[in-house]
């Protein structure tokens, strides 16, 4: 799949070809606009445990339960999602396990919701002082060797990392009153 | 609410529920449910939680969907579970076949002061389970109910919730490492073993 599929961004792809390669065999995600296309691809791959989660920091257990068997996780979450988590990063400290996490932005550029703007202001801070690396793409030509990067420190280099995909990357949210969803 | 019914002890339920323990794998929930898995006898396979409460559950499913073939049970308290409910409805996505979960229900917050949590208000744990698909659950006050539970939480296809009315009083503290390091490495070095 290595065409633009439906006019889609190939960065997805990108960040999918790299969690193939480092065999990330577990992936915990909230829905998502923005990881909306690496979920699909997530879900469509055997490899690939996909859980869906009903909030975020259910996801670093899931990880650290996976790592006791030696299985590699991904997860997948808004900036919205690392405030869910805080407490909850206290095992990769107190641990020693690693942890990938991949956050699309909110409240940042273009952001027509202001209630997203607290949290996204916080959310790099917050990942330093609860231990981890931040690396951020803030354009397509970014993604690949930014999260390639990320994906061997976190697995090879045991270190937890956090990937932050700018608003700018991701598209500004279009709000469509006709599908009459939310986020 | 009061509650007029008969209650298990929480160190007799553990070390019944982990006889013949094997290859059996285990998470405990932070406070009582941890040192009630040390009293039952330390040992590689033990993950004992100290803090991420809430977590304790879904540490199990990361550790059953990474090993299908071995038994994953978490032994955690009232105030444990109910602090990561949406981890049941998660659990209940998965349909894990290899995950147990065993509450030991005292409906008090031990660790700190003994306080009331949602279960002495009839709060239904295990009900909430049974809603999330879980495919067995059961919630057991009696000694004689000690057999079936062990059937279901070791035997029995999952996932598998059972919610153990038990005494509210303390018992002593059994304290493990609290070395989250060493916890962690001597786990993962187990499980390597075996499943390699």
């Amino acid at each position: 799949m290595d065409e633009e599929v439906d006019g889609a961004a190939r960065w997805p792809d990108q960040i999918f070809g790299h969690l193939k390669r480092v065999r990330v065999r577990q992936v915990g995600y909230v829905p998502d606009a923005g990881h909306s296309r690496l979920i699909r691809r997530c879900i469509e791959d055997p490899e690939m445990r996909d859980v869906v989660l009903t909030s975020e920091e259910e996801g670093v257990g899931l990880a650290c339960g996976a790592a006791l068997a030696g299985q590699r996780t991904a997860l997948l979450m808004q900036s919205s999602g690392i405030g869910n988590c805080i407490n909850t990063f206290s095992l990769l400290k107190n641990c020693g396990f690693s942890c990938l996490v991949l956050v699309t932005m909110r409240g940042e550029f273009a952001e027509f919701n202001p209630w997203q703007v607290p949290m996204a202001a916080i959310t790099e801070e917050c990942l330093r002082l609860c231990g981890f690396v931040v690396a951020r793409a803030d354009y397509e030509s970014d993604v690949d060797q930014v999260v390639g990067a990320a994906c061997d420190m976190a697995f090879d280099g045991q270190t937890p990392v956090a990937v932050l995909l700018s608003q700018r990357l991701i598209g500004r949210k279009v709000w469509d009153d006709s599908e009459g969803k939310g986020e | 609410m009061k509650q007029v019914r008969p209650a298990l002890n929480r160190r007799e339920v553990v070390r019944q529920m982990l006889r013949d323990r094997a290859d059996l794998m285990v998470i405990a929930g932070l406070g009582a449910p941890a040192y009630d898995l040390a009293a039952a006898g330390d040992h590689p396979l033990n993950f004992y939680l100290w803090g991420a409460m809430g977590s304790a559950a879904m540490m199990g499913l990361g550790l059953a969907l990474a090993c299908p073939q071995l038994r994953v049970l978490v032994v955690t308290g009232d105030g444990e579970m109910l602090m990561g409910l949406g981890s049941l409805a998660t659990i209940g996505v998965k349909q894990p076949r290899n995950l147990s979960i065993l509450v030991l229900d005292n409906r008090r917050y031990g660790e700190t002061g003994m306080q009331a949590s949602h279960t002495e208000w009839g709060i239904d744990l295990a009900g909430i389970a049974r809603a999330s698909r879980f495919a067995a659950t059961r919630t057991i006050s009696n000694l004689s109910e000690l057999d079936e539970a062990y059937s279901l939480l070791r035997q029995t296809d999952g996932p598998v919730f059972v919610q153990a009315i038990v005494e509210s009083e303390a018992v002593p503290r059994v304290l493990p490492t609290r070395d989250g390091n060493e916890i962690r490495l001597r786990f993962a070095q187990a499980v390597a073993k075996i499943a390699r």
